[in-house]
């Protein structure tokens, strides 16, 4: 056996990961594996609570996406009752969930992607980080990314109780309708947000016509990674984060499913691997093939640049031309280059401040009738959203009494679980040859993995100073060589 | 006179909210980076626990810790905060009294595994396997963590100094511990030990509909989809459960703001050994006094069973840090843990 590199940790996804990477003889790359090193054992113990405080309990799984488990658990419990809820608790969810997503997609990407992509590749690793970025973009783009993000979080807070862990989604509704002050607020956010959404785009789309360096990278070979996609549409087969079909595409972007969420079982399954706390999705129809690629395997992708190749559409004008200039530039759709990821999540960004502010303006949205109070006998429903990560499932099952029973959560981060193994090997093959271990090589390893945005990512590097990252080689004799390097964000 | 200070920051078992909460301070952490070197913070620096541990004990002045015990790892990570800091917070429910993933701690991990892995409605697991400590794959051998017996709040493994309580702690709370520090570094001021940096009483005095209570009995208790409750009149008056009573007050009663019931989330209410057990106690003898014959058959003898799911909605961020704290084997003894603290179990 050769050596062993291990990355640990090389940053959070709802817990600790690892990145193993395996050499062969030759130094070569044999296999590396993403690990997932830790369980909280959500499904367990919520069995035996009420129902209807499962949109209180399930935000607890993640504290940087919190607002997609709090509407994904409400329309769960909707559905446990059958129970359609009324107009403005339904804006007022989506409002939300925009503003909730926003606040993610602005935070990733100025925090962990823009380091990478818009600073010179010989930044010092001091200054390759968010406050490396006011040299390049100056301080008050910056400064304003900050505040905008500040304010998503602030929508948040005003529409259910607390900006980070929320509580106003009940089954049947909204707990508290909006007031008109508060919307006006909501409004004046909207418009700021939407502003500098469109700069933050404008600004990549710059640096991709300009630097072609950065759009030699995006288009390159050791990021790339042919596998189905998923994500919701509406009905006219446009993207769709409340609520929709979950709309299955292959490797060529040829509609292979389409679905409800409810209907999740008959088309997704999880397979235990004994190496990793996190199981790993796959398409049924497919059956389980492994870790692989192409259109045989059942591997499948979620996430920002997954739903673009599930849309056929965007129904904002803004974010619809910018999706057109997207695929315009990789040649076609879908795209399969994983740091496109980074770029359609700020084509979302724009869409999403277009949702904010198109609803903060709908006068439903300040209606007082924001709840109908369920009735009739509980039994079970599915809940699903597109989170920021991708596709969130709750599935759940209760007593006639409304009392848990069984409970089955598919989270984003866990649909992209092969995905990331997959373009983690991938990166690692194409970079590390004959034993050379370097700290930038390993960098561009980890890039593969953090276009996958997996949960707080963003937080981990949005503040001074770097990440921790320790590389351990495993010599066949037995040797371990550790190396340490600072994390380059 | 002033100095810099040093700060070393953790998290254990978390979600990352608690991340967040600090981040939300936006421009105002650079106001922490003017009073303080921060020596070790694994999420934003590339300080290593080689680095923590080569200082000398007592030689950093704060220590920050978030997230609950899960790991032989987090129990480490305490352990040498402890002993490197001369201040020791317990920053959010989880460090502070358990937090919610402490449900976990009504069940054994193996049922834990065999929900994740087995009983799950989606789960593909036909070989019967488990994730393993050391499992062998083609090109060598790749290990996991073991799961402890049960989930510990920090006070259990190391002495705890001051509490930063929330879910994740809200802005005055995460600005008071800004003011601490500040006070510290300007003129080696510090709270005594066991301060807890949010009000001195419970939430109802904070309550903005604190002034709609009669003091009468209770009625039955209802589900909070059950009703449209009248958002100025005290929730525990319309039949709602509300924590209120016996949680710590200083967040501004966020949930009460959007017409939902306090969980708890702060932890115990000053002079409180066991909030969950003093209000199941109290409820005991005030709830639905007047209405008995609203109850379904079967209850009317016990009103306070109207209550669905005491532990799980009592507890919900404290059964850790609770008089019974676990779910304990059969013939095991005490019940006490697995030796791995210095705290008070």
């Amino acid at each position: 056996m050769g050596q062993k590199v291990t990355i640990s940790p090389v940053t959070r996804l709802e817990g600790h990961g690892v990145i193993e990477i395996f050499l062969d003889d030759d130094g070569n790359v044999a296999d590396a594996y993403l690990q997932v090193v830790e369980l909280r054992g959500f499904e367990r113990f919520c069995v035996g609570r009420p129902v209807e405080e499962l949109p209180r309990i399930l935000p607890k799984i993640c504290g940087v996406c919190p607002g997609a488990h709090h509407i994904a658990a409400a329309k769960a419990t909707d559905a446990v009752w059958g129970v359609r809820i009324p107009p403005a608790a339904r804006a007022l969810r989506e409002l939300f969930l925009a503003a909730h997503v926003a606040h993610s997609h602005l935070l990733h990407f100025f925090a962990l992607a823009a380091p990478d992509l818009v600073l010179p590749a010989d930044t010092p690793p001091e200054r390759r980080n968010l406050l490396g970025l006011p040299a390049v973009l100056g301080k008050e783009l910056v400064l304003e990314a900050l505040a905008v993000r500040g304010l998503a979080q602030r929508i948040q807070g005003i529409i259910a109780g607390h900006p980070i862990h929320p509580v106003a989604a009940v089954p049947g509704g909204m707990a508290f309708p909006l007031d008109e002050a508060r919307r006006d607020e909501i409004a004046a956010a909207a418009v700021r947000l939407l502003a500098f959404s469109t700069r933050a785009l404008d600004l990549l789309e710059e640096r991709v016509a300009t630097d072609p360096d950065l759009a030699a990278l995006l288009v390159g070979e050791a990021y790339r990674l042919s596998t189905h996609c998923a994500g919701l549409v509406d009905e006219q087969g446009n993207l769709a984060f409340y609520d929709g079909r979950v709309r299955v595409v292959d490797p060529d972007g040829a509609e292979v499913a389409r679905f409800d969420p409810a209907d999740y079982l008959d088309h997704l399954a999880e397979r235990v691997v004994p190496w990793s706390y996190l199981k790993v999705p796959y398409l049924k129809a497919k059956g389980w093939q492994g870790i692989t690629e192409g259109s045989d395997s059942g591997v499948y992708r979620v996430n920002a640049l997954a739903r673009l190749n599930v849309a056929d559409a965007i129904s904002t004008p803004l974010a619809e031309a910018a999706r057109q200039r997207l695929f315009a530039f990789f040649g076609g759709r879908p795209v399969h280059q994983t740091l496109a990821f980074h770029w359609a999540r700020l084509v979302e960004l724009v869409h999403l401040a277009e949702e904010v502010q198109r609803l903060a303006a709908d006068p439903v949205i300040t209606d007082r009738e924001v709840r109908v109070v369920p009735s009739g006998r509980p039994t079970a429903g599915v809940g699903a959203v597109e989170a920021a990560r991708g596709t969130l499932y709750h599935h759940v099952e209760t007593d006639p009494d409304g009392i848990l029973t069984r409970v089955n959560l598919i989270v984003a981060t866990g649909q992209n679980n092969a995905a990331m193994n997959l373009a983690v090997r991938k990166a690692a093959t194409s970079l590390i040859r004959g034993g050379r271990v370097d700290p930038t090589l390993l960098n561009r390893v980890e890039m593969a993995f953090r276009a996958f945005d997996p949960c707080l990512a963003c937080a981990t590097h949005a503040l001074p100073g770097k990440a921790p990252l320790e590389v351990k080689v495993h010599h066949s004799d037995g040797a371990v060589l550790t190396l340490s390097r600072p994390c380059e964000r | 006179m002033s100095r810099r200070l040093k700060l070393a920051i953790t998290w254990a078992g978390a979600c990352g909210g608690c991340d967040v909460a600090l981040l939300d301070l936006g421009h105002r952490l650079l106001e922490l980076a003017e009073i303080a070197d921060i020596v070790y913070w694994p999420v934003a620096t590339d300080f290593k626990r080689s680095d923590l541990k080569a200082l000398p004990p007592g030689s950093v002045d704060v220590g920050v810790f978030n997230g609950s015990l899960r790991t032989s790892e987090h129990v480490e990570d305490a352990l040498l905060l402890r002993e490197r800091c001369r201040y020791l917070v317990a920053f959010g429910a989880c460090a502070a009294c358990g937090g919610l993933p402490g449900l976990a701690n009504l069940h054994h991990a193996d049922q834990i595994l065999d929900t994740a892995y087995n009983d799950t409605a989606s789960t593909d697991n036909p070989d019967d396997l488990r994730p393993l400590e050391r499992s062998e794959v083609l090109a060598g051998t790749l290990t996991l963590p073991a799961l402890t017996d049960a989930i510990r709040p920090l006070d259990r493994v190391a002495p705890v100094d001051w509490v930063a309580p929330g879910c994740p702690p809200p802005e005055p709370v995460v600005t008071r511990l800004l003011g601490v520090l500040t006070e510290l570094a300007r003129s080696g001021e510090a709270p005594p030990t066991g301060a807890v940096l949010a009000a001195d009483t419970p939430l109802c005095e904070e309550c903005p509909r604190a002034g709609s209570r009669s003091g009468g009995p209770l009625p039955a208790f209802v589900r909070p989809h059950q009703v449209l409750p009248d958002p100025e009149r005290c929730l525990l008056e319309q039949g709602l459960v509300c924590l209120g009573p016996v949680t710590r007050g200083g967040c501004g009663a966020l949930c009460l703001t959007v017409n939902m019931p306090c969980r708890g989330c702060f932890g115990a209410a000053p002079g409180l050994l066991d909030p969950a057990a003093e209000l199941l106690s109290t409820l005991g003898s005030v709830a639905a006094l007047d209405h008995e014959d609203e109850l379904p058959q079967g209850r009317r003898l016990f009103p306070v069973r109207s209550l669905v799911d005491p532990a799980g909605t009592l507890y919900r961020f404290t059964l850790p840090s609770a008089l019974v704290w676990r779910k304990v084997e059969e013939g095991s003894g005490t019940g006490t843990g697995t030796g791995t603290g210095t705290g008070t179990e």
